[in-house]
């Protein structure tokens, strides 16, 4: 497409009334099950504090908003709050993140379910799935982490270290240049992205869950031997479409993590944010026991319409936005 | 010293990995769920041709190589390099065998050939694509067999072996696919 075409859409027609019938699916998958549609704000005053996600930063007279990564915060206030089962689409935004299944600015599908824990949560997703993209119903398969990591990359993530990840992805033919060194979980995601993702979802849905206790995000940790997060993934065709977890409920866990991300920030030298010292409060006057996931409704689409790039089934990607 | 941050990575671009010089064949931007993102890249070393796969942590930078390609006349060999001149200011340019690769099997002089420098230095010499070469040496044609696509080897005056249809002789002279080796045609003088 030539420069002059840059005002058109890159999304086709049909694929964008596919887009349109499928949010009308999800209205009436979630009012079926009698889970409220909330809204939250897209500009907030705290942010997020992963060291892998990177939040776009608006500055006014009044000071410094970010806009949401994901809604993730506020819905959990609203959970402490009584909300009972809570969902969202909404648009997020992540800095830096272009790229075939990546677009800075994407709509995000996110619930939570009071008393689910991620295992049954994982059944919804499947559910939600199997209801929007009829293609792919059919029995899911369920693997951990580590038995993911074992059948498709031959090692046991659990019990690993940076030379061994290196080794791995050196036999096959992917190396890393010297200066570029990651941390173990670096290294581990590297080989989940390489080899272990690519494989798996082919024939139906495939949810990975008890991620190392590392990798928890704001999964709760389940005590053995080793600890695991009580966190999951699904996948088709080798594309990651959701991520959840048996939420965190515990204040003084999830402000250590803050405060533990926070020194990560400082010592890669990025840039700082201001915690959420709300939700943190919203913990603290109880919070129920509950799971919740954020699912990309793009790539649904995506898979949905056959199509091969995000820019497919967005109207405007960033670069023409 | 230039440099490019992954973000800025596309298809041709010159980087410097572990000290040698690659042209970027394909970038792409993967980012497994919670983690760490990288970018895969398929890469050529300039150097030896070879391709590769690399991954790159998302957000480093990486040197900028500074390659450039020219056209240049070859003129002659001294045994040990290949000289060339730039027909634009006519400064003379000396390539070593490992730089011409295989290239100088196609040269007799006064071809038009690209060189590719790096810091300045010729890093690959590219023969033109297509050589106009006579047989030296091959087997006698049988004769009145155009037809059924027989080859042969035939040695060329370059000292090239190519493989020619059947009804090529000695003496004749040939049109050759330098990128691929392969006879392509009849040639007249």
């Amino acid at each position: 497409m030539t420069q002059d075409e840059g005002w058109r859409p890159t999304a086709s027609f049909d694929v964008l009334r596919l887009r349109a019938q499928m949010l009308k699916q999800l209205r009436a998958f979630f009012d079926a099950r009698g889970v409220l549609e909330v809204e939250t704000p897209a500009l907030s005053r705290a942010g997020a504090t992963d060291r892998h996600l990177a939040s776009f930063r608006i500055d006014d007279a009044h000071g410094s908003r970010y806009l949401h990564t994901s809604p993730e915060y506020p819905m959990k206030r609203l959970l402490a709050a009584g909300s009972g089962d809570i969902w969202q689409a909404c648009k997020v935004f992540r800095a830096d993140e272009a790229g075939r299944f990546h677009n800075p600015e994407f709509t995000l599908i996110e619930w939570y379910r009071v008393g689910f824990d991620h295992h049954r949560l994982m059944r919804e997703v499947a559910e939600l799935i199997a209801t929007l993209v009829p293609s792919v119903a059919g029995e899911p398969e369920y693997l951990t982490y580590r038995a993911a990591f074992q059948r498709y990359a031959g090692i046991n993530p659990m019990q690993t270290d940076a030379v061994a990840c290196r080794e791995v992805l050196r036999i096959r033919g992917n190396e890393v240049p010297a200066a570029h060194a990651f941390d173990t979980d670096g290294w581990l995601d590297l080989i989940a992205g390489e080899i272990v993702y690519p494989a798996l979802g082919h024939k139906h849905v495939v949810f990975v869950y008890d991620f190392p206790a590392s990798q928890a995000a704001l999964a709760r940790v389940r005590p053995g031997e080793p600890p695991v997060a009580e966190r999951f993934e699904a996948f088709v065709r080798g594309v990651e479409l959701a991520n959840g977890f048996h939420e965190l409920a515990d204040p003084g866990e999830q402000r250590r993590r803050f405060e533990r991300d926070l020194e990560r920030r400082r010592i890669d030298n990025l840039p700082m944010v201001t915690m959420d010292e709300q939700l943190l409060q919203a913990l603290g006057q109880g919070f129920p026991d509950c799971a919740g996931v954020a699912l990309g409704f793009d790539r649904l689409v995506m898979l949905a319409a056959g199509a091969e790039a995000i820019e497919d089934v967005i109207a405007f990607p960033f670069d023409r936005a | 010293m230039a440099s490019y941050s992954t973000s800025e990575f596309k298809a041709g671009l010159k980087i410097i990995i572990d000290g040698d010089p690659y042209n970027i064949i394909e970038n792409e931007f993967v980012k497994p769920g919670k983690g760490q993102a990288f970018n895969r890249v398929k890469i050529r070393n300039l150097r030896t041709g070879k391709v590769l796969d690399r991954n790159m942590k998302s957000g480093e930078t990486v040197e900028a190589a500074d390659v450039i390609e020219m056209d240049v006349q070859y003129l002659y060999s001294d045994g040990q390099f290949w000289h060339f001149m730039n027909p634009e200011n006519y400064e003379q340019i000396a390539a070593d065998a490992t730089a011409m690769g295989d290239a100088p099997q196609w040269l007799k002089g006064e071809e038009e050939c690209k060189i590719m420098l790096w810091n300045g230095k010729p890093l690959a010499v590219t023969a033109p694509v297509f050589a106009i070469l006579k047989v030296t040496e091959t087997d006698p044609g049988l004769r009145g067999d155009t037809a059924t696509g027989g080859t042969k080897p035939a040695k060329l005056e370059t000292g090239a072996t190519v493989r020619v249809p059947l009804f090529i002789n000695e003496g004749e002279l040939i049109k050759v696919d330098t990128r691929t080796a392969t006879y392509a045609a009849r040639a007249k003088e």
